[in-house]
């Protein structure tokens, strides 16, 4: 434990102080490392810890991106009262979607089709809102970026850089306190089995259903983080297939049902999309695909041999205490 | 008016054959190995490359060229499974589904960097002819193709009723441990349905060259196609994979013919919600 | 007497397609009592479980918890009114610690995960598994995989336990510290056990009074020195090499 909390203080150490050595590009690198720990520990929630297969989880991003744009955009109402608006948006969709699949039984693969068919199927939708700017996109107004304004969002990309650090660890300590809590353990036990956790008085329906809600509704504020770092949102990028898979791939590369699982799949992944699209560039490749293609592939490789995620491998090598309920030893 | 309506109807009911075929591929892969294929648009979009390139530079029109690309695919699927998949068989689902994304990505990126951006498609001499059958127009490839789509259905269908190779197939999929205590090869099985699957895949991919485009975006669209028919259909059943097809088909002319074309998805997505929700085994599947 | 017996089944019928599994059967347990459901494999004892458990829905019959009406009520439900099961194929939680597996039971009667966790040392100590609760679930043996299923109900704090072959696959050594636990239980906190059991010496070593069925039909009843007597039990037994 001591030397798990060494180990959280120095990486929290490095990204506090990244800004004093790190160029713009660097620090939008980590903004996308912390974007992706962030709803990816959000995520492990329904999977990890409560055993749901969401593969369409943008589904929440977008929703959360989309309801804080749309009604700054329009109704000029700040970020902080926005986000508020994003995550009930994003917990009642998740409701509707959990409560539908888990009454009527839909299980396994076809759990994770529904949760796929309804990202798609709003992805259409928000095409044919003329209000958000359709597939031409959703753009905000971009204020003053020297100031600091954590009210409306608008200002430094430091303070950005900030915002997302603090959402992280926010995330890891309120996930850390999860595991080992009631609700936490009742997640657990539904994962592993949901005719014995019954049995043990545990109401499964009513689990699983704040397991999805409780994910949906972070996810949402990583969305309201998103919309308002980047400025502009299109249907075909914030609920896109492809953007789901990326939220999912960092906690299952660093470790499902991990706590560190998400950050250093993160911490992994997105530099390895940058190193690759720097060295096909400086090797003279500038061809479309080469990059995703060596992603592909070093992604086939990650979980061809380390199935279990690289974190689990990790902490054995470094000799730490395993960080969650269901990491007991073997 | 309702003539144009009609003619619509029956370009989704041919074209909905050609995506029935595909869509099979996915319903045995699954109905046996239980490995949910999500490269399996991917897989398409390289069948129909395929087939552009023997059109391209063969001259081979993709009927003719079709056994070629179907074996290849066959191969294909086969070594997939034999080197990549088995491995993950008993693996769960998230596992198998992180495999075969990066799969698929490899696969997209693969043609994105040979073929580039654009859609590539095949325009064989017989491409405008159409069929006047009473007051309807037929094109001539679409028949075709669905024919085709058809047959080779009916001659998958007689594969596992018939042959031996068939049945064994069968008994892993109905008893694994049966299948396995009788001693059938299950590696082998598995690579083979996986083999047979694609197949189907690689014939479906040189028929729907014939009728649309096919770019590096096509895959995953494919996918999901393929993913809403046999969810509609009932994964596992083969005729539910056909009248999936022709209702996915019809619904997208529908969709396109009374509300806009780009929302036919939309409309795709909400027949398959709907079918999870209500009736999960699917329109053929059997109630468990 | 007090007015109603701790569990009441009566009548109790289900069907599983084409087969009738459960066919009237009817036994009662008073509080601080332990009965013993037998019969031979296939009997239906398993089914019946399933029905006072709230995993089947009886498709006639009654059910009742001192009196009230189990009937409907969900698993988890019939759980919180204070029925501990096991299950016969055990289901433990894989991937997590035996002592976790445990207080997960405990969380049952108490939100304070600290409070769950002593009893589940306390319960895992009773059951002799103490010096494996750091091991996860999934690498136990089956003899302490059914003792594990124990453990984890009775730590949700029942005042009825259902005890489905706990003792199979047991040593003789085993299955007599194993049935010195559940008589002190009964003992000193009045648990009341219903179990089914193939294992004879555990039937006759623990429970006062024995409930025999065949075929989802109830045979007869009685303290277990008769029981093994009566030629109708001897008879749904022929062919078999139980008893
Ligand atoms: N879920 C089910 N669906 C269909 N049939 C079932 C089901 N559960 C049990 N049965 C059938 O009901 C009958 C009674 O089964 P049950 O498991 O209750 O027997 P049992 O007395 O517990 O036997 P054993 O001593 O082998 O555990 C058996 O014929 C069994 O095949
Ligand atoms: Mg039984």
């Amino acid at each position: 434990m001591s030397r798990q909390a060494i180990l959280l203080g120095l990486l929290l150490a490095a990204f506090a102080l990244a800004p004093l050595v790190a160029g713009p590009y660097l620090l939008s690198v980590l903004v996308v490392v912390m974007y992706f720990a962030y709803v990816g520990q959000a995520w492990n929630i329904m999977m990890g810890f409560a055993g749901q297969l969401s593969l369409g989880h943008t589904l929440y991003v977008g929703l959360g991106a989309y309801t804080a744009a749309a009604l700054f955009v329009h109704l000029g109402v700040p970020a902080a009262l926005g986000l508020f608006a994003a995550a009930a948006a994003a917990v009642a969709v998740g409701g509707v979607i959990g409560a539908l699949g888990f009454r009527f039984g839909v299980k396994g693969v076809y759990f994770a089709l529904l949760t796929i068919a309804f990202a798609e199927f709003t992805r259409i939708l928000f095409e044919h809102i003329p209000g958000l700017g359709g597939p031409a996109g959703l753009f905000l107004p971009v204020g003053d970026r020297g100031g600091i304004d954590l009210i409306h969002l608008r200002g430094h990309p430091l303070m950005f850089y900030y915002l997302i650090l603090a959402m992280t660890v926010g995330i890891f300590l309120l996930c850390r306190r999860l595991v080992r809590s009631r609700l936490g353990y009742t997640w657990l036990a539904v994962r592993e089995d949901q005719e014995a956790a019954a049995a043990l008085g545990i109401n499964v329906f009513r689990a699983k259903l704040t397991a999805v809600m409780l994910s949906a509704g972070l996810t949402a504020l990583g969305g309201v983080f998103f919309a308002f770092y980047y400025n502009n949102l299109f249907p075909n990028q914030a609920f896109s297939m492809n953007r789901s898979i990326e939220i999912i791939l960092a906690p299952i590369v660093g470790g499902l049902g991990t706590l560190f699982g998400p950050i250093l799949g993160a911490l992994i992944l997105t530099p390895l999309g940058e190193l690759i699209t720097m060295a096909t560039e400086a090797m003279g490749f500038k061809a479309a695909g080469i990059k995703q293609l060596c992603y592909g592939l070093s992604l086939l490789a990650i979980v061809k041999f380390l199935p279990d995620g690289v974190w689990p491998w990790l902490r054995t090598r470094l000799g730490l205490e395993p960080d969650a309920g269901g990491e007991g030893e073997s | 008016m309702t003539i144009d309506l009609a003619n619509q109807i029956v370009t989704g009911l041919l074209t909905g054959l050609v995506y029935s075929l595909m869509a099979l591929g996915l319903s045995v892969i699954f109905g046996v190995v239980r490995v949910v294929n999500f490269a399996h648009g991917e897989m398409t979009a390289l069948a129909m490359y395929a087939a552009w390139m023997l059109f391209t530079w063969l001259e081979l029109d993709p009927l003719v060229g079709l056994p070629l690309i179907a074996l290849l695919l066959f191969a294909l699927g086969y070594v997939m499974q034999r080197g990549l998949i088995d491995a993950f068989v008993a693996k769960p689902e998230h596992m198998q589904f992180i495999l075969l994304v990066a799969v698929a990505i490899i696969m997209v990126n693969f043609s994105l960097l040979v073929f580039g951006p654009d859609a590539h498609g095949i325009q064989v001499p017989y491409g405008f002819d159409t069929y006047e059958v009473g007051p309807l127009l037929v094109d001539k490839v679409r028949l075709l193709a669905a024919s085709a789509a058809l047959a080779i259905s009916g001659l998958l269908m007689l594969f596992f009723r018939r042959t031996m190779t068939g049945k064994a197939i069968r008994a892993c999929a109905d008893n694994l441990v049966g299948a396995r205590v009788i001693g059938l090869n299950v590696k082998q099985l598995y690579a083979v349905t996986f083999g047979i699957g694609s197949a189907c895949v690689g014939a479906a991919g040189a028929l729907l060259s014939l009728l649309i485009d096919v770019m590096p975006s096509s895959g995953p669209e494919l996918t999901m196609l393929a993913f809403i028919i046999v969810i509609v259909g009932g994964l596992g059943s083969m005729g539910g994979a056909l009248l999936g097809g022709m209702l996915i088909g019809v619904s997208e002319v529908l969709a396109g013919y009374f509300l806009m074309p780009s929302m036919k998805g939309m409309f795709s997505f909400a027949i398959l919600i709907l079918i999870l929700v209500l009736r999960p085994q699917g329109l053929m599947g059997a109630r468990k | 007497m007090s007015a109603a017996p701790l569990l009441l089944v009566e009548g109790l019928v289900k069907n599983f397609r084409g087969l009738r599994a459960v066919d009237g059967v009817t036994f009662s347990v008073n509080a601080g009592e332990v009965v013993a459901l037998i019969g031979p494999n296939g009997a239906g004892k398993t089914t019946v479980f399933n029905m006072i458990a709230g995993v089947f829905q009886p498709d006639g019959g009654r059910v009742e918890l001192e009196g009230a009406s189990l009937v409907g009520l969900r698993p988890d439900q019939v759980c919180r009114a204070g029925v501990g099961r096991t299950f016969q194929l055990v289901k433990p939680f894989g991937n997590i610690s035996v002592e976790e597996n445990v207080l997960i039971g405990a969380l049952r009667w108490t939100h304070d995960v600290a409070q769950a966790r002593r009893r589940a040392r306390e319960v895992l100590d009773l059951l002799g598994l103490a010096d494996k609760r750091r091991q996860m679930a999934r690498s136990l043996t089956l003899p302490d995989r059914k003792c594990l299923e124990v453990a984890r109900a009775l730590a949700t704090g029942p005042k009825l336990l259902l005890l489905d072959e706990v003792m199979a696959g047991l040593r003789p050594a085993e299955t007599d510290r194993m049935v010195e636990t559940f008589r002190k239980l009964n003992r000193e906190s009045g648990l009341t056990i219903v179990l089914i059991e193939h294992v004879m010496r555990a039937v006759m070593a623990l429970s006062q009074r024995v409930v025999v069925i065949n075929s989802g039909k109830p045979v007869c009843e009685g303290v277990p020195e008769e029981v093994v007597r009566d030629p109708r039990v001897l008879d749904c037994y022929l062919g078999q090499e139980k008893l």
